[in-house]
């Protein structure tokens, strides 16, 4: 079981309370579709993704950064088991959307530098291992029900 | 994934934005990464001093962002123009690889905090390319 200090929990909780999730939702999906363009094989449906400009202004784009971003509450909120709270996500990004799960790793990657662009100096290291060590836990959980 | 020539364009301009700040991101990142990646103190076990602030952590990413702009100017025909940087990676401080991933993420996340306008989705992308074509030229010498 993933150990959390109170520090990090704090942490954690502090993102996530003041987020934007209608900014940094849109801004982390599009920019992992830009920085690492093969990403862009699971939204064939989106509409139009032919450059950065066409993808930042994509609205289903953006509502679905939304969407996934919202996904992360569930670890917030049960931090304690992030492991079983991810079994039902894992089993859909496996055996309906069919996504690689290497795949969660570049996408937490361009979550954590939009959160650094907006918390600027506030994202200190410490705030980073915290945070970095968040997403992996997810993206670890997310991965699990794999076959 | 090479570097095309828009990308080499836009490492150049983002380049001339932030080099003025290297000292500080090399000092940044190199700090970040001994925290974030505790693995990467292994390297620096002869250093008196791993906390943020000190000496050995400032002249250090003061260095390493010097090689960094080496390859900004030999942005053209990077494996040859680290060469030398690359055997001493090799033979002298055999760094393992996986490393310069861990470092490079590191510089991109301080240019995002220090730089967040400039630091637009298309100077990500140029920037992650670049730092991924210098790793490898980095470790040319390897085996």
């Amino acid at each position: 079981m993933v150990e959390w200090t109170e520090q990090e929990r704090t942490t954690i909780t502090n993102i996530f309370t003041n987020l934007n999730y209608e900014d940094v939702g849109p801004k982390a999906l599009c920019r992992c579709l830009i920085v690492y363009p093969w990403t862009q094989r699971y939204f064939g449906a989106f509409g139009n993704l032919y450059n950065a400009e066409a993808i930042m202004s994509n609205p289903n784009i953006a509502a679905h950064g939304i969407t996934v971003l919202h996904g992360l509450d569930r670890a917030v909120k049960n931090m304690d088991n992030i492991k079983a709270t991810y079994a039902e996500l894992s089993v859909l990004h496996s055996e309906k959307l069919h996504v690689d799960p290497d795949n969660f790793k570049l996408l937490s990657d361009c979550l954590t530098i939009v959160i650094a662009a907006k918390l600027g100096k506030d994202f200190t290291p410490e705030t980073q291992a915290t945070f970095q060590k968040f997403l992996a836990v997810v993206v670890s959980a997310l991965g699990r029900q794999y076959h | 994934m090479s570097l095309t020539a828009k990308d080499k364009d836009v490492v150049k301009a983002l380049w001339a934005k932030i080099s003025k700040s290297a000292d500080a991101i090399g000092a940044e990142a190199l700090s970040r990464m001994l925290s974030v990646y505790p693995q990467t103190k292994t390297y620096f076990s002869h250093w008196p001093d791993l906390s943020p602030g000190s000496a050995s952590v400032k002249a250090h990413g003061k260095r390493v962002m010097g090689g960094v702009a080496l390859g900004v100017s030999k942005i053209d025909d990077l494996t040859n123009g680290l060469l030398d940087l690359s055997e001493q990676h090799a033979f002298q401080l055999r760094v393992d690889p996986a490393n310069f991933k861990i470092l490079s993420h590191c510089i991109l996340v301080v240019i995002a905090t220090m730089f967040a306008k400039e630091f637009t989705p298309e100077a990500h992308v140029a920037l992650d390319k670049f730092l991924v074509a210098l790793s490898l030229a980095l470790a040319e010498k390897y085996r």
